[in-house]
Parts: structure tokens; C-alpha cells; sequence
């Protein structure tokens, strides 16, 4: 029996497809596919690490978009988004069933378990974006910059930019992910990707030290607001919990009193 | 603008109008072509949840709460005793413009008492959306009301600015309405509801022939109801909101359980308790009428007035029809799917899609999310393995209550019910 082999990528989505683009050219069978970061101590395995080639990345995802419909292309990259231990082994057994199956973009086959799999997780990853265009609250600095900070559950930026870059057109923002260190910065043209050095530049305290007296009345105002709105008699602290989880929190104005 | 000022006016404009449950921020498509302010997406946004589970959509707010009507349900009518409070045009647009740029809501759901006349109150309404789109240069969602009474002129220029308008019907029958707001006539609400609706149709249909024919209300229009206040049934309240949607083609009716605000021997007491399972009941109930293709005389009839409480609406129906069970899932048309009590829209379409591929199983069913403990008893699929009894409504009905968990079970005692 041959060793299992366990393919090593640097992260990126090209990684990825990176590694299915090997998957093909060497013939590999059942392979892991790993995140370079993630430990792995396993007896037994050929371990090889994938050079992110965009010409190769191109070729798949080209062949796999020939086949498949924008939605599916959309799910496949939400999934990929979860960084959901393991998801890329489903999404590869997904690409190989596209590659086998004739060219029908009519049905989908929601009794295929991986097909549904990668269904609930890019609902999963949709929601989470949905929350995210939801829960981030700017708050405008010295320096003229809306700014918020957030920690989605998954690495949903790359699918907000599109909103707030139509939505908030005429304002510099920046949203910025705590948990993965980096963030997303509009200059009034384009979106850039940006990071810290250190991570303090950008949390909840600073950004309230940077910002004007205007803006901590805004805040005040809105949570008197929020305050304002509710009805007591009607108290629904389970539904209230449901629709925004305790983890949230942390990043919205009306929850942190002032 | 003076800072403290402006807060006490928020807080008392904004608790005048949460009793508004309208919120959807949905059903516009505006897009921010000149690089302005904001756009409205066609699935709207939740920003934030109140204590009540209510969501916050918009800046729901009074443009004031001074009112010449003496309406017993609410609660700025002219007799109440509290504190009264107005803004200016200007400091609406200010809040909602640095509310905007936050991030905290969508846009403005802009209401307001009635003062001087119909008139005078729905031209100030419509200054405030004015002034946002045009020197704000803001294209995010704004919902006007439409005031009763209001002249057909004012209500064109207001939706040529606003998403959405609304009327609030609030009292389900005309003798209820007789009753609570005697100064109020019925044909009020309908006139600004007729001229909305007529102009909709005629700009859609301008637009199709000129393409550059500004959008009129893009959001349509939608009216509230407050139930449990005089009395009446579901059968009442069902029947008008399937009359107003088809009539006047409303995108939404909303169910207000009534919330005992003031004491009035007209109304239920002040202890009584909002009826949120019964509103919750009716909500399901239009969702049968809007996407499962239920026509409201199946659900609620003569013969069965009101809406269980303990089960819901489609299970109702489906036990009063058992000869139409049990359905097989993998033949079924579209219409019969969406009627078998536990599967929803997004499930029949799931099913439709994975059958073509092989017939499904009750490991494929649960795989796709059905709900199998009230689903089980009507259908059949893909193995002999399915319930073969012949039970009576009455005793299916026990059966699934006792295997399901539903948070509303502190309502209900089984025990008495079964001499009932």
C-alpha cells in the first residue's frame, strides 16, 4: 500500500487550487490537503509542500467554472472561507465529482453528502458575511477615517468589500479583522488590504482615544436610541441572544454603554 | 445643535414609535451611482436586535408626537398625559446621515402625529426625504408614512423619494375602528392606499416604455394591524390582510399584538398579556398564503374561525385533510411538497432538485433538513419502512405534540385538553 501523501499550501485560495491542480498531475490518491501552519505528526506519510502558481490556480478554476454554475462557484469559495478544518478535502472531492460528471448545470445533487456538506457550510459563511455588514459599527477618528474593528468567525472580508465599497462611497473606512490581523482600508478610489505591526493600534480603546467629541455624541445618541426602542413587556432575551450572539458584542456601540 | 436636547427628543420620539413593528429595510434596490451616500439591497439589513428580539433596522422615529386625534389604542393620542416633543427637519436629516455613516442602521422610517391637518403633517414628511435625497445625496432606505387623509398630490411627490409608504389599517374591522378611533373615518386609510397603489402600476408601466421614468415607491407599500384589542378573530383578521394584498397589492401586513398601554374600558386591561403566540400563529398563516400557495379560506373558514394555538397552521390544515395523505416524495408536484406539514421552501426545493438524480430515502430527507418528527406521518419515500396506522386527527395531533418541544409548551396544558 502506498503512503498517504499530505499536500502543504500557503493559505491562499490559488494555494488551494494549487494543490488540486497536483492532485491531477501526479495522480495522487486520497490526499490530505493542509494549511502549511497546521501541525501535522503522522506516521506513515509523504509530506510535500505546494508552490502557489497562479498560471496553474488559473487552469483549475477555469475547467471548474466551465462546469459549474455562480452560485456553485460562489459556494465552493465560501467554503474555502470557513478555514473549517478538513474542508479541503471536501472541496476536493467535490472539484473530482465536477471533473467526472457530464456537463448538466441544471440540478444539483443535494443527496450528494458533499455537495450538501459544502451547501451548509457556505450558508455557514454567508451568514457570517450578512452578520459582518450588519455588526460593524465606524467610528470616525481624528484623522477623518471611519474605523471598526471586528472578529467574524470566518474570513469573510474578501466577501464584504464589494458592499461597503458601493455603500460608503464618499468616505475613507477601515474594517479590520482582530482575529486574523488584518484589514480591509478604503481611500475614496480603491480597497487595499492592510496590516498593523501591532495589533493595539487599532482596538476598541484607541480608536475611542483618536476619535472627536462629535463622535462619542453620535454614540451616545444612538444608544439612547437603542435603549429607547425596546419594549419591556415583550422581553425575549433568548430570541435577543439568538439573533445576536454574546460574542458580538464586544464590537457593537449600543452594547457597550458610555 | 444642543446635544442634551436632541437626545431627550430621540428618546421620546423614538419610544412613540416602536409600537410601529414595521422594519423591513428590504424589497428597494437603490444603487449609489455618483458615488454618494449609501444603497438599499434588495435583502435589507437587521443592524442590531432590542431586548424583545425585535430588529433595528431603521431610525424609527416621530417627527413629532403632538396629535389632534384621540384614538384609544395609542399612545400619543391628544388625551394622554405625557411629555410631548417635536424635531426640526434638519435634525432628523442630521441623525439619520451620522447614523448612516456608522453603520448603525439602514435608513429612516419617518412617522409622525397628526398636527394641524392630514396635509400640513404629510408635507413636513415628505421635506425630510427630500431634503436626504437631493441635498444629502443619499441613496439609502427611506420609509414614509402615509398619512390619512392626505391629498393625492402630496402622496405622488412622496413616493418619488421614499422606498416605501404605509398606511396603518390598525383595527381589522370597521366597527372595531368605529369603536377605538371615532374621529377617524375608514376611507382615510384607503385613499392615500388607492392613490399609492395606482401609481405604482402607472410608473412601472411608464418605465417599461422609457427606461430614464423615475422609480415610484420602489418597496411597495405595506399596512399594520393590531390584534386582540376589539375582540375579533383570525378568520377577521386573515381575511382583511388577504383582502389588502390582493387589492392593494401590499408587500407586507404586519400583526401587532396589542400591547396594554393605557386604560380605557373600550380596551383590555392593562394586565392583560401581549398575545405573542396568536401573532406568531398569524405571521405563519400569511407565509402560507404568500409562498406555500394556501388560500386563506383553506386555513380559516366558518367552520374553523380561529387558528390553533398549540399546533401550527399548516399541520392544522394538514389534519383536517388527511385524505389527502400520505404524499410520496419522490412524485409529488411542487404544490403538494410545500403542503406536507415539516418541510419548508428551501427543503421542497432541495427534494425537487436531488430526486432527479435517485430516489430519496429517510437518510436523504434528514440530510436535507426536514422536519421527520411531523413529517413522517404524511409521506412516503424510498423505502417500506413509513407510518402505516390509520390514526384519527385528534390522536396524530397527541402524538406529535408529545414528540415535539415547543418553547410556547408553558401555554398549553395537555391534560385539559384532552377534555376540552
Amino acid at each position: 500500500m502506498n503512503p498517504q501523501t499530505i499536500l502543504l499550501y500557503d493559505g491562499s485560495f490559488d494555494g488551494f487550487l494549487c494543490c488540486i491542480f497536483e492532485v491531477y498531475s501526479k495522480k495522487i490518491t486520497a490526499p490530505i490537503i493542509r494549511k502549511e501552519d497546521q501541525t501535522h505528526n503522522q506516521l506513515f506519510t509523504i509530506t510535500e509542500q505546494v508552490q502557489t502558481l497562479e498560471n496553474n490556480a488559473q487552469r483549475v478554476w477555469k475547467a471548474f467554472k466551465k462546469k459549474t454554475t455562480k452560485t456553485e462557484q460562489n459556494n465552493f469559495f465560501k467554503a474555502f472561507l470557513s478555514e473549517i478544518k478538513g474542508v479541503e478535502n471536501t472541496l476536493l472531492n467535490y472539484t473530482q465529482y465536477i471533473f467526472k460528471k457530464a456537463n448538466d448545470k441544471q440540478h444539483i445533487d443535494f443527496s450528494n453528502k458533499d455537495i450538501l456538506k459544502i451547501n451548509q457550510v457556505a450558508r455557514m459563511v454567508e451568514r457570517e458575511k450578512h452578520r459582518m455588514e450588519a455588526f460593524v459599527r465606524f467610528q470616525l477618528t481624528q484623522d477623518g477615517i471611519y474605523t471598526s474593528s471586528a472578529a467574524p468567525d470566518f474570513n469573510v472580508l474578501p466577501l464584504i468589500i464589494h458592499h461597503f465599497k458601493d455603500r460608503y462611497a464618499d468616505q475613507k473606512w477601515l474594517i479590520y479583522d482582530m482575529r486574523r490581523k488584518y484589514g480591509i482600508y478604503y481611500n475614496l478610489k480603491i480597497v487595499d488590504v492592510i496590516t498593523f505591526e501591532n495589533v493595539f493600534e487599532i482596538n476598541n480603546q484607541t480608536i475611542k482615544r483618536k476619535s472627536l467629541d462629535e463622535e462619542i455624541d453620535f454614540q451616545k445618541l444612538w444608544t439612547a436610541y437603542y435603549k429607547n426602542v425596546n419594549i419591556k413587556s415583550r422581553k425575549n432575551s433568548k430570541l435577543h441572544h439568538q439573533h445576536i450572539p454574546k460574542r458580538y458584542w464586544k464590537y457593537l456601540t449600543e452594547k457597550n454603554n458610555i | 445643535m444642543s446635544f442634551d436636547r436632541i437626545k431627550e427628543k430621540l428618546s421620546i420620539l423614538a419610544d412613540a414609535a416602536k409600537y410601529d413593528v414595521s422594519c423591513a429595510s428590504s424589497g428597494s434596490k437603490r444603487a449609489n451611482p455618483n458615488k454618494g451616500l449609501g444603497n438599499t439591497t434588495t435583502m435589507g439589513i437587521c443592524h442590531s436586535y432590542t431586548e424583545d428580539g425585535r430588529c433595528v433596522s431603521l431610525l424609527k422615529i416621530l417627527l413629532t408626537n403632538y396629535c389632534i386625534y384621540d384614538c384609544a389604542y395609542c399612545v400619543t393620542r391628544k388625551s394622554n398625559d405625557i411629555k410631548r416633543a417635536a424635531f426640526k427637519i434638519q435634525e432628523v436629516v442630521d441623525l439619520t446621515i451620522n447614523f448612516y455613516r456608522r453603520n448603525y442602521i439602514e435608513g429612516l422610517f419617518l412617522s409622525s402625529g397628526i398636527f394641524k391637518n392630514a396635509d400640513y403633517t404629510m408635507e413636513r414628511l415628505i421635506s425630510v426625504a427630500k431634503k436626504l435625497r437631493l441635498e444629502e445625496n443619499f441613496n439609502g432606505y427611506i420609509h414614509l408614512k402615509s398619512i390619512p387623509g392626505a391629498s393625492d398630490e402630496l402622496m405622488r411627490k412622496a413616493g418619488l423619494y421614499a422606498d416605501r409608504l404605509s398606511v396603518n389599517i390598525e383595527i381589522p374591522t370597521i366597527s372595531g375602528l368605529k369603536l377605538l378611533a371615532p374621529d377617524k373615518k375608514h376611507e382615510d386609510f384607503i385613499k392615500p392606499m388607492k392613490k399609492v397603489r395606482n401609481e405604482i402600476i402607472q410608473y412601472k408601466n411608464e418605465r417599461k416604455i422609457i427606461k430614464s421614468t423615475p422609480r415610484y415607491a420602489p418597496a411597495g407599500q405595506s399596512t399594520q394591524m393590531i390584534i386582540g384589542a376589539t375582540g375579533e378573530t383570525d378568520r377577521d383578521i386573515m381575511y382583511s390582510a388577504a383582502y389588502y394584498y390582493k387589492k392593494y397589492n401590499m408587500r407586507r401586513v404586519y400583526y401587532s399584538g396589542y400591547i396594554p398601554v393605557l386604560e380605557d374600558n373600550r380596551l383590555p386591561s392593562l394586565k392583560t398579556e401581549v398575545p405573542i403566540l396568536r401573532e406568531n400563529r398569524l405571521y405563519q398563516t400569511d407565509w402560507l398564503l404568500r409562498f406555500y400557495g394556501f388560500s386563506v379560506a383553506e386555513l380559516l373558514n366558518d367552520s374553523h374561525k380561529n387558528l390553533d394555538l398549540d399546533i401550527d397552521p399548516k399541520l392544522s390544515w394538514a389534519l383536517r385533510n388527511l385524505h389527502l395523505f400520505p404524499i410520496d416524495i419522490n412524485k409529488a408536484n411542487k404544490r403538494m411538497l410545500a403542503r406536507i406539514p415539516g418541510i419548508g421552501m428551501q427543503s421542497v426545493s432541495k427534494i425537487i432538485q436531488a430526486r432527479t438524480y435517485r430516489n430519496l430515502d429517510w437518510t436523504h430527507l434528514k440530510a436535507i433538513g426536514i422536519a421527520i418528527n411531523r413529517a413522517q406521518y404524511f409521506i412516503t419515500c424510498n423505502s417500506k419502512d413509513f407510518y402505516k396506522k390509520d390514526l384519527t386527527p385528534f390522536s396524530l395531533k397527541n402524538k406529535i405534540l408529545k414528540s415535539s418541544n415547543t418553547k410556547y409548551k408553558k401555554y398549553f396544558n395537555q391534560q385539559l385538553s384532552l377534555f376540552s
